[in-house]
């Protein structure tokens, strides 16, 4: 007992510690470097916030609850073409009613549409892969890559043979940075998920179930199929938002959902979810604030986490064919 | 009682259990035997759930498994899979726990914490509980896993070769148990075996599969000779009786 109480306190250091890690990076996005006026300041830098602050929730949360119904540390749904999904719906639509059509839509009336077919996609996609019992990591890996090239290659494709103008119009779409985030786009991501993290709560006490794998959860009662589905609905909805917002960053969920559960004693949802936002939240805006005040640049972040998310990639995976 | 009509599973064109009919009453230990690739640990999957059936019915205690809320029935019948491994980081307390999950949804009360210590006592792990799962040996692992199947304290339970990575005084223990488990608590215990010998001496009924079917069934003293085991194996057995359990030889 003596033990479990020391294993309970180190993990709630661990959750305070990258907690206010966190905060700090918060307060110094806001504060630091500020000339003029506050009243302009405080809101220009809140939507960028903003827009970082879901990102990263998005990313953390997606890659953990992806993490736990695949049963394994390595695949995440970037790597896996969630996000080239997007990207190929995205493409789909500009290709098929044109730029001009498709700007003159309400976004966020063309965002929740964009994740209506999101989700059914990726159940149409993932449920044959998830819900038949478990299969080779190596084959869901294969899957996941091949789906990802397909869905990047078809949008390639399109965007090569549309019009010029409608590319730009397109790849402005896709490419937005934290400084050109849609300020329209926030409000509609937020309440989205909002509704997810709402539907993940009332099924939270299955997550560490559901880690157990398929089998010992259903021996548990837990009804898998659908707990996988209800996960994954979850899981497409943050990754239309957090593509929606930044474009596709594909190691970045797994550089956070590996150090929290690196850092921290236990892999119970209830301390890896908090933990794994945290740090996503800490390591973008800390990342934004030290390249935009310090570097005085601002577009090589993406690059930066991407480097930093391919190497801890690989070393999961040599570590895992070690193992 | 588990009763089984005509359950089948295929694979493509292979049948792994052909319409299997079988009934299993309450109470007691029931061992399933059969040589590799005969379809015992798919006939408890089944059972089970875990797996469905290409046809036929399964009923445990009334339930039809393929019907019944799962939440439903882990209050009623629980299982030990061949293989378990995790990518989960957990201690021995953490996973027995899991077994009061059915019951309490998360929410362990005091009841289910003296069932934990119980089942850690059990099986011989309170020296263990607070080691990581990835920590400990193969067999260790074994019984932390028999633990939580244990904690969930069903009157079902299906164990598929819980003896594996078990030492020698791990596996007597681990079927006394099971035996236990049948004469003190009235469970109706149901395991998939390699080893005749403890199939013989510990269960009240044998069930013997080949090829997807099952080929006998009997007490002990009935399927434990040369010319049954024989059929059921393909090869040799001497059959003695030792201390009034029929042990059966096969090295020669």
């Amino acid at each position: 007992m003596q033990h479990d109480g020391r294993r309970d306190s180190r993990a709630l250091r661990t959750l305070v510690l990258t907690g206010g890690l966190a905060a700090l990076a918060y307060i110094l996005f806001m504060t630091l470097g500020a000339k003029g006026n506050w009243s302009f300041v405080l809101p220009f830098r809140a939507t960028k916030l903003a827009a970082m602050l879901l990102v990263a929730y998005s990313i953390a949360v997606s890659t953990v609850l992806f993490q736990t119904i695949t049963n394994n540390r390595i695949l995440t749904p970037s790597i896996m073409g969630f996000d080239a999904l997007y990207v190929l719906i995205q493409t789909c639509l500009v290709f098929a009613l044109g730029a001009g059509t498709v700007s003159a839509l309400d976004p966020r009336a063309m965002f929740v549409f964009e994740c209506t077919i999101m989700i059914l996609f990726s159940c149409l996609l993932y449920r044959w892969l998830f819900s038949s019992g478990p299969r080779s990591l190596h084959l869901l890996m294969l899957v996941g890559v091949i789906f990802g090239v397909f869905f990047r290659s078809v949008s390639g494709f399109l965007q090569r043979v549309i019009d010029p103008n409608e590319f730009i119009v397109l790849q402005d779409r896709l490419f937005a940075s934290f400084n050109g985030v849609d300020p329209s786009l926030l409000g509609i991501s937020a309440v989205l998920v909002a509704a997810a993290s709402l539907v993940a709560l009332r099924i939270f006490h299955r997550f560490d179930v559901m880690a157990l794998g398929r089998d010992t959860a259903i021996g548990l009662g837990i009804d898998h199929r659908r707990t996988t589905l209800a996960i994954l609905v979850i899981v497409a909805v943050l990754v239309s938002v957090s593509t929606a917002l930044v474009g596709p960053v594909t190691f970045f969920g797994l550089l956070v959902a590996s150090l929290a559960y690196q850092i921290l004693p236990t892999s119970r949802h209830r301390l890896v979810l908090p933990v794994a936002v945290f740090i996503a939240t800490a390591t973008l805006v800390g990342g934004q604030l030290v390249l935009e005040r310090i570097f005085a640049f601002d577009t090589a972040l993406g690059i930066i986490i991407e480097f930093a998310g391919g190497l801890v990639f690989l070393i999961l995976l040599v570590r895992g064919a070690l193992r | 009682m588990i009763r089984i009509e005509q359950a089948t599973k295929r694979y493509g064109q292979t049948c792994v259990v052909d319409g299997v009919t079988l009934t299993l009453p309450a109470g007691g230990v029931t061992s399933i035997i059969g040589p590799n690739g005969a379809g015992k640990s798919t006939l408890l999957a089944m059972i089970c759930r875990l797996l469905g059936m290409d046809g036929g019915a399964i009923s445990v205690g009334g339930l039809d498994v393929t019907k019944t809320p799962g939440d439903v029935l882990a209050r009623r019948l629980s299982i030990l899979r061949q293989d378990n491994s995790l990518t989960a980081r957990l201690t021995v307390r953490d996973l027995v726990a899991f077994g009061r999950y059915p019951h309490s949804k998360g929410r362990l009360t005091g009841d289910d914490a003296r069932l934990i210590e119980e089942a850690l006592a059990y099986l011989d792990l309170k020296p263990l509980a607070d080691r990581f799962l990835d920590e400990l040996s193969g067999g260790q692992r074994q019984r932390a896993f028999v633990a939580m199947v244990l904690c969930q304290d069903t009157e079902y339970m299906m164990f598929d070769e819980p003896l594996n990575n078990l030492d020698i005084k791990h596996a007597v223990t681990m079927m006394r148990l099971l035996r236990r488990a049948a004469d003190e608590l009235g469970k109706t215990v149901v395991v998939v075996l390699h080893d005749i010998n403890f199939a013989s001496c510990h269960s009240d009924r044998i069930v013997a599969m080949q090829d997807g079917r099952v080929l006998c069934q009997g007490t002990p003293q009935e399927i434990v000779r040369p010319d049954i085991l024989e059929a059921i194996y393909g090869t040799s057995f001497v059959v003695q009786e030792i201390g009034g359990k029929r042990i059966a030889t096969y090295f020669e």
